[in-house]
C-alpha cells in the first residue's frame, strides 16, 4: 500500500506540530550562526500552511505539497522560505497527481526535492546547510526503495537526515549568514539541517 | 514602450524608497516595489514578488528586469520564476540595489531592450573598461569644451540625463576621458561646478551628441 493524501495531510500537520514545539530550539541554534529567526519562521510558515490547507483541502498529495511551497515561500521570510518552498514545490511536480504513491515515487520525489534545494541556494554537501540533511536523506530513500515499502523509505530518510544535521556540526559554513563567521561557525549544528530533519521525521510518524 | 522593473527588498522601505529615487530619473518607466513580507515583516515575499511581476506583465510586453538586495530575495525572485507562464520574459540583474535600479532605470528610460536595462545594471560594480585607447588613435569626429554651471556640478541626475540621452545616438563619446554612456563612470568624475568638460565624440552621430551635451551643460540641466 503506498501514500494517499491523507498522508500527505497528516505530514504537513506533524510537521507544523514538530515546528512549533521546536521553536525555540530552532532559535537557539540560529543565534550564534544565523540571525535567531529560523524556529519562528518556519513556526510561522506551517501555521499559515494549516489555515491553506484548511480552506481549500487539496484533492492529493502532490496539491498538498504544492500549496505548502507556496504558503511558505510567502509567509516564511527568510532563506528557508524560498528554499523549502522550491524542495516542496519540486517534490509536489515529481507526485504529479498520483493517488497512491509508491516507494520509487517517493525516493524520487525526495531526491526531486533535494535537487530544488541545491538549485536554489547553490550549496553543496559540506557547506554546512540543510543540503547536508537532505542528501543523505535521499541517499538512503533510494537505497531503501527496492523493498517497496514507501514506510521503509521514510525511516531511512529521517534517520538519515537526523545523522546528516549532526554531521554538520564540525563543518565551516560556506553558505547563508553562517558564512560570515567563518571558524566561528564551527561546533554550531545548522539550524535548517535541524528542521529538515524533524520535517523528514514527521513523514514517518503520518505513515504509521 | 519601455522595460518594467520590480524591486526585491527584505526592506518594504527599502524597496519602496529605491522606487521613489529611481523614478525621478525615469519619469516614464514603471518601477514595482516588492518589499518585506506579506505582514510587512523584513523578509521577501513570494506572494508580493508574483503580484508585481504580474502587473509589469500586464502594463506591456518589453519584458521586465528585477533587482533584488541580499541573498534570499534572490531566491524568492528566482521561485517566482518558476511560477510564471512565461520566465523567459522576466530577467534578474545580478547588481547593487540602488545603483544598479537607477542604471537599470535610465537605461529603460532610453528606451533599451530588457537585456540592455540588465547589462546597465550589472555594468554599475564592473571596474571601468580599460581606458579610451581606440580614441586615442583616431581623432574625434567632434569635439567641445563646456563649463559646469549647475550649482551640484555631475551628479546622479546630469549623469543620467547624459548616458540615457546618448544611449539614442550613435556615437561613441567621452567626457573627460569617462565614457559618456555610463551613469557610473560620470559620476566618478567627481566634476563640481566650474570644471571644464572636454567632450570627445566619433561615429555616425558624432556632431549632434557634443551638441545635445553643450545644450545639457549649457542649460545647466535645467537644474539650479
Amino acid at each position: 500500500m503506498g501514500l494517499d493524501v491523507n498522508w500527505a495531510l497528516r505530514w504537513l500537520a506533524l510537521s507544523a506540530d514538530a515546528m512549533a514545539e521546536h521553536r525555540e530550539e530552532l532559535i537557539e541554534l540560529d543565534r550564534p550562526i544565523g540571525d535567531s529567526d529560523h524556529g519562528e519562521n518556519m513556526d510561522r510558515g506551517f501555521k499559515a500552511v494549516m489555515v491553506k490547507l484548511a480552506e481549500a483541502p487539496p484533492e492529493t498529495a502532490g496539491a498538498a505539497l504544492k500549496l505548502t511551497a507556496m504558503t511558505l515561500m510567502s509567509k516564511v521570510g527568510g532563506a528557508a522560505g524560498p528554499l523549502y518552498g522550491t524542495a516542496f514545490l519540486r517534490a509536489a511536480t515529481a507526485l504529479g497527481d498520483t493517488a497512491d504513491v509508491d516507494a520509487a515515487t517517493l525516493a524520487a520525489a525526495f531526491q526531486a526535492a533535494r535537487d530544488g534545494i541545491v538549485a536554489r541556494g547553490k550549496a553543496e554537501s559540506g557547506d554546512k546547510t540543510m543540503v547536508d540533511a537532505w542528501t543523505p536523506a535521499v541517499d538512503a530513500a533510494a537505497a531503501a526503495a527496492g523493498d517497496s515499502d514507501v514506510r521503509k523509505v521514510l525511516l531511512a530518510a529521517a534517520e538519515a537526515a537526523e545523522a546528516g544535521a549532526v554531521s554538520t556540526d564540525p563543518m565551516l559554513a560556506r553558505k547563508g549568514r553562517a558564512s560570515y563567521l567563518g571558524e566561528r561557525s564551527i561546533g554550531h549544528r545548522d539550524p535548517g539541517a535541524v528542521s529538515s530533519a524533524l520535517i523528514l521525521r514527521a513523514a514517518v510518524g503520518a505513515a504509521e | 514602450m519601455t522595460v518594467n522593473l520590480v524591486v526585491v527588498s527584505h526592506s518594504e522601505k527599502i524597496a519602496d524608497g529605491a522606487v521613489e529615487l529611481a523614478v525621478q530619473m525615469a519619469p516614464d518607466v514603471l518601477i514595482l516595489p516588492a518589499g518585506g513580507t506579506d505582514d510587512g515583516r523584513i523578509g521577501t515575499s513570494l506572494e508580493r514578488v508574483m503580484a508585481a511581476l504580474e502587473q509589469a506583465a500586464d502594463a506591456n510586453s518589453d519584458g521586465t528586469v528585477i533587482l533584488t538586495d541580499l541573498g534570499s530575495a534572490v531566491m524568492t525572485a528566482e521561485s517566482a520564476l518558476e511560477f510564471l507562464a512565461d520566465p523567459s520574459s522576466v530577467l534578474l540583474a545580478d547588481a547593487p540595489l540602488v545603483e544598479g535600479l537607477v542604471a537599470a532605470a535610465v537605461a529603460a528610460q532610453a528606451g533599451a531592450d530588457s537585456a540592455g536595462v540588465k547589462e546597465a545594471a550589472e555594468a554599475v560594480y564592473r571596474p571601468p573598461a580599460a581606458p579610451q585607447h581606440a580614441h586615442q588613435h583616431r581623432p574625434p569626429e567632434a569635439a567641445g569644451d563646456f563649463e559646469l554651471i549647475n550649482q551640484a556640478g555631475m551628479h546622479a541626475r546630469p549623469a543620467a540625463k547624459i548616458s540615457g540621452g546618448l544611449s539614442g545616438m550613435d556615437a561613441e563619446v567621452t567626457v573627460n576621458g569617462a565614457d559618456a554612456a555610463s551613469m557610473t563612470e560620470l559620476m566618478m568624475l567627481g566634476a563640481g561646478k566650474g570644471t571644464v568638460l572636454h567632450v570627445e565624440a566619433s561615429g555616425p552621430d558624432a556632431v549632434k551628441a557634443v551638441e545635445y551635451l553643450r545644450g545639457l551643460i549649457g542649460t545647466s540641466f535645467g537644474e539650479p
